[in-house]
This record gives C-alpha cells, structure tokens and sequence, in this order.
C-alpha cells in the first residue's frame, strides 16, 4: 500500500463523508458548505488521476461560481427548515435498502470486473513521458480540433443558460418610473410639438385685429 | 496493493448511491435536490475521468468538460426557477407545488 493508495482512501473517506453530512444537513447553508468540502475533495482524487486541467476546473467553476450561488440563493430565500423536514426519515429503511442495493451491486460487479492497473496500460497507450505531456495541452488540442461543433453548442448551452437565468428573475416595478429608452429613440419632432391652425378670433375692436390675428394663428399645442 | 480502476468506480458508485438516499430523504426541500443532482454528476464525472486516466484515452476528459458546462447551466436555471418560486410561493415546499396536478 503506497503513499497513493492512502492517499485516495482518505479523500474517498472524507468526499464521502461530506457527501453524507450534504444529504442529512438540517441547516441547507451547512449542507451547501460541505457540498463545497465534497467538491474539494473529488478535484483531490482527479488529481490523483492526472486530470489536473479538469481538477482545477472543477475547484474555480463550481467552488467559485456554482457553489456561491447556492450559498446566494439559500441565504436570499427566508426557508422554514422545519416543515420541510417533517417525516424526513420516515423513508429512510427503504431509502437505505436502494441505494445500499445500488452500491453493493455495482461495487461487486466494478471491482472484480476492472482490475485494471494503471502502469503498464498508461504507459503503453500513450508512449509518451510523463514529464513533458501536458494534461491541459492535450485537452485543448483535442477540444479545439475534434470537438469544435460540441464546443460551440456548449457556449451556446451557456448563452442560453445566461438569458434564461436573466428572463426569469427579471422584476419589472410597477411603482417606479422608468424611461423606454427605445421610445425615446424612435421619437419624431411632431410628435412632441403640433402646430394648430385656428381661425382667427374675432377682436374687440377693429383697430385691433392685426395683432391679435397675429398672436393667435402661431398658437402653439404641447401634447 | 495498488489502485485498480475498480476502486475509483466503487467510490463512484457509493457516491451515486449516497444521492440517491439524499433525493429520498430530502424529498420536501427543492434546494437539497438540486445538490443532490449535483453529487450524482460528480459521479459520474468521477467515471468519465478514471477510465479516462486508465485506459490512457483523453476523450473522456473531454465529456467530463461538456458535463461540467451542462450542470453549470442546469444548476443556474434550476436556481433561477427557485427564486421565481419563492417569490410567488413563498415556500419551496415540494409538496406545496400542487397547481398544475390535473
């Protein structure tokens, strides 16, 4: 038993931990945190594996970015925690009864079925050494070679995901005032001022009828 | 003894199996579910990179990059869909989510 050997089985035993403590949280700002700790400890195993590009993708995207918005949105919502967890373990014997079936099941068929060590398949496969191969390198190469048109989706996925994000929480007040700026835009000159045509008002007197015929027909209307 | 492939899908395995118990104890709190989903893509993601590493072929790696991207999105949407729920609900309480039972 290596150093790697201990290694992967204390970050199995605590991402599997943590993956427990997720599940059965009472507090769901508890359950996100060790969903983070659980996350933490898979890019340890990926690492582990020579998956360094992934590993570090892992911790920045969903650490950083997906993990702080749980956390944002557990803490924005005012959650009764009481009532979603009455009978929380009323379903647990069968609940237990699944997923150890799952477990055991899967466990006895993986194990004996892939006993595959890593040297000599590694070193085989590839023919490359290990120094001087670079795990992001290859990943790029073969993202932006062979799987151009599924990197493109996936941006698209993203954008879609952006503006759906975007559309469904966006609140438009209904107490505030607010410019469209599109109609400002879009907005000609006769619409903010008419010019009226009137007939002229009969003056008083005769003397004074020029002027005021004059006053009168530049009247103008504001909308 | 040294690592197998069939250690890393084990783990894999309970890890999927443990979400699975999450999903069904967790069956009233919407944000919990979220996590859970979200620890089963990590298992999945846990396969994708130990066959990836063992059997010496990146192309799995590159899936496990689509999966992120996917979960990514998925998980922005789902929260996204959580606060508008709240906002008119307020209550994530699944079994609350009775309007459109026919």
């Amino acid at each position: 038993m290596d150093v790697k050997t201990g290694f992967f089985y204390f970050f199995a035993a605590v991402l599997l931990f943590a993956s427990f403590r997720v599940i059965t949280a009472r507090n769901p700002v508890y359950a996100a945190l060790y969903l983070v700790l659980a996350f933490f400890q898979a890019s340890a195993i990926w690492m582990l594996l020579k998956a360094e590009f992934l590993a570090i993708a892992l911790v920045l995207v969903y650490v950083g970015a997906v993990m702080v918005l749980f956390l944002f949105v557990v803490m924005m919502l005012d959650i009764n925690t009481d009532s979603l967890r009455q009978n929380f373990w009323r379903h647990f014997p069968l609940a237990a009864g699944v997923g150890v079936l799952i477990a055991l099941e899967m466990s006895a068929v993986l194990i004996s079925g892939f006993r595959v060590t890593e040297e000599p398949k590694v070193a085989a496969a590839v023919g490359q050494v290990a120094q001087d191969v670079s795990n992001t390198r290859e990943l790029g190469k073969l993202l932006y070679s062979e799987y151009v048109y599924p990197l493109e989706i996936a941006a698209v996925i993203l954008l879609v995901a952006i503006i759906a994000a975007i559309a469904l929480t966006l609140r438009q007040r209904k107490d505030s005032k607010h410019i469209d700026v599109a109609d400002q835009v879009r907005v000609r000159a006769r619409d903010r001022m008419e010019v009226v045509k009137m007939a002229p008002t009969l003056p008083y007197a005769k003397d004074e009828a020029g002027s005021a015929v004059g006053a009168a027909s530049g009247t103008e209307k504001q909308p | 003894m040294t690592l197998t492939l069939g250690h890393f899908l084990s783990l894999g395995a309970i890890l999927f199996a443990l979400s699975i118990i999450g999903i069904f104890l967790n069956r009233k709190n919407l944000i919990v579910l979220l996590m859970a989903i979200e620890l089963m893509l990590l298992a999945v993601n846990m396969n994708f990179v130990a066959f990836s590493h063992f059997l010496g072929d990146m192309h799995g790696q590159v899936f496990v990059f689509f999966i992120l991207t996917v979960a990514a999105a998925e998980s922005a949407i789902g929260l996204a869909i959580l606060v508008l729920l709240f906002r008119n609900r307020s209550s994530i309480n699944v079994d609350e989510l009775n309007t459109l039972k026919g």
